[in-house]
């Protein structure tokens, strides 16, 4: 880390974090899944957090999104303390997630999922009356959605019979619907067949650059091409932090992911 | 579904089968209490379909909100004003309240607690009306009541033509009022909630009070249907609150299809229909054939049941609404 990390910690100091966490920690009992873990996201990052399976990397992201109760420290959205916000508030405030197994509405098509979720943001959720088909500038934008992540020619299929790679895109295309601030991938090419990987990871390099983007992922060509920064979780607490390279030469890095990352070494 | 603007074939086609109804019981005097009584259950159907099928709560103990209604809508007819109206008013409104309080045994668990919890409640509730016999009649039933003219002009007659069509009527415009929901950015929030409620809450759906609301609204027209069938028989028993109760609107919603708008309500029609005619033939076993006749939509399923000429044709790849 040392001299490498140095200039966009400066930055970082300067521009406040869009998210960070203090001394957050999570407790199942006696077990520790997340150890007073102090992270801190920079506006428009291109963030990711890596670790070994189990190091609780699916539990720091259901801690950030209010879906599990922190057991102790504070999460922070744009220095405002959301710590006991519940879930769908901190969408509201523009925190938004993927899942590592895709989380659709089965019996919707595409078309009507981003319809309801734009029509939803644009604060028509409360409505009773009149319907979405009516709302043009809610259609448009589901439309030019369903363009921007190649899903135009399944749009009106139920979600639950399409193929996996067009889950996975529009897994990601419900977050954008949500217009984030800072969004959470949580493995966004885990089980995806080669043929559609591709597919995936052009939609992932386009994402808006004003978007904060934390990636969890396993996958090491994807952390390494994707992120500017990277955080290492080992049995929940943060072992290393640091730009690629200097992640990459880290010694106690190269030691947990033995075997597993090191052929990856750029 | 969601999406579709062009709705005109359908609105044809339930408005002939509506009026079809509406001139049932004048058309067939005799029929005019069937007509009345299928009508409150169609109802009482659709208030499941709009829990269970659209909000996806799985409730067995839906008629707690049935008999809350009707115990309301009897008891108000008997010691405030016969006025049917005010008390089908009365009846939603007590319901509605009574479903909201009580969504706050559904926001958590699995459909497995769920039918559990529902159930517990309808059973509750049938042993207080029991208990508080003074009130509520108990195992004699609510009696003595006498409804006033409808609109303060047409009198509930013996024959149960007026009653009827008053049914009928409070339907029609039910179903008008759950289209219109269902169909709403609201009604989509719903759908999402039914399908995923950890990706709705996760796109900012505030999951509970869409629970809360679907629940206190189907309670409500629950209501309606326990006050109309109270008002048009002039008599409650315990029976509103019973498990059976429960369990026949849950499967007229099987029958109809749960989620899809007509689904309870045809459900109910054929239910009630192929009681009277089964019974009509043999009184004592008609529970034999309705349950064959289940049997044989869950392992068939429904398409194949009422249109058996499709099990000859290529398997339709459309799902079964």
């Amino acid at each position: 880390m040392g001299s490498l990390a140095a200039p966009f910690d400066k930055g970082s100091a300067v521009s406040a974090p869009v998210l960070r966490t203090e001394r957050l920690e999570k407790r199942f009992g006696g077990i520790v899944a997340t150890d007073s873990v102090s992270l801190s996201i920079a506006p428009g990052a291109r963030h990711a957090l890596i670790g070994p399976n189990g190091a609780g990397k699916t539990t720091l992201v259901n801690l950030l999104t209010g879906v599990l109760p922190v057991s102790a420290g504070a999460v922070y959205l744009d220095e405002v303390d959301i710590t006991r916000l519940p879930v769908h508030r901190r969408v509201a405030r523009g925190m938004v997630r993927t899942f590592q197994i895709s989380q659709l509405f089965r019996s919707l098509s595409p078309r009507e999922t981003l319809a309801l979720i734009v029509g939803q943001q644009r604060g028509l959720g409360r409505r009773w009356w009149g319907s979405l088909a009516r709302e043009a500038s809610v259609i448009e934008r589901a439309d030019q959605l369903l363009e921007q992540f190649r899903l135009a020619s399944v749009r009106d299929v139920r979600t639950d019979q399409l193929a996996y790679g067009k889950r996975r895109l529009l897994e990601i295309a419900i977050a954008l619907a949500c217009e984030p601030r800072v969004l959470l991938l949580d493995e966004p090419v885990a089980g995806v067949p080669a043929g559609e990987r591709e597919e995936i990871l052009q939609t992932l390099a386009a994402l808006p650059a004003q978007v904060s983007i934390l990636l969890i992922e396993h996958d090491m060509e994807l952390v390494f091409g994707f992120s500017r920064f990277i955080t290492v979780l080992v049995n929940g607490s943060v072992l290393a932090e640091g730009e690629p390279a200097a992640i990459a030469a880290d010694p106690r890095v190269k030691a947990v992911y033995l075997g597993s990352g090191a052929g990856h070494t750029p | 579904m969601l999406l579709a603007t062009d709705r005109w074939r359908e609105r044809l086609i339930v408005g002939f089968l509506f009026a079809v109804a509406f001139g049932l019981p004048w058309l067939m005097p005799s029929r005019a209490l069937f007509v009345a009584e299928t009508a409150s259950v169609a109802l009482f159907a659709l208030s499941l379909d709009l829990v269970l099928g659209y909000a996806g709560i799985v409730s067995l103990g839906h008629a707690a909100f049935f008999g809350v209604g009707a115990y309301a809508a009897g008891l108000f007819a008997k010691l405030v004003m016969p006025d049917p109206l005010t008390g089908l008013a009365v009846g939603i409104a007590v319901a509605a309240l009574m479903g909201l309080a009580c969504s706050l045994t559904i926001l958590r668990g699995s459909d497995l607690t769920r039918i559990m919890v529902t159930l517990a409640l309808s059973l509750l509730l049938y042993e207080l009306a029991n208990r508080f016999d003074a009130i509520t009649g108990g195992a004699d039933g609510l009696q003595g009541m006498a409804m006033g003219p409808l609109l303060g002009r047409f009198e509930f007659d013996l024959q149960g033509q007026v009653p009827a069509t008053y049914a009928l009527a409070v339907l029609f415009l039910a179903l008008l009022l759950v289209q219109w929901v269902v169909r709403s950015p609201l009604g989509a929030t719903l759908l999402a909630v039914r399908d995923n409620p950890l990706r709705a809450a996760a796109v900012g759906i505030p999951v509970a009070s869409r629970l809360a609301f679907a629940y206190a609204f189907g309670a409500a027209l629950a209501g309606a249907a326990g006050a109309l069938v109270a008002q048009t028989s002039g008599f409650v028993s315990l029976e509103v609150f019973s498990i059976e109760r429960s369990a026949d609107v849950l499967l007229m919603l099987v029958i109809g299809g749960a989620g899809w708008v007509y689904g309870g309500v045809l459900g109910a029609v054929a239910f009630k229909v192929l009681n009277e005619l089964v019974a009509g033939i043999t009184p004592q076993y008609w529970t034999f054939w309705m349950g064959l006749f289940l049997l044989a939509i869950g392992l068939l399923g429904r398409e194949r049941v009422l249109r058996p000429w499709a099990l000859w044709q290529r398997p339709s790849t459309k799902a079964v609404r």
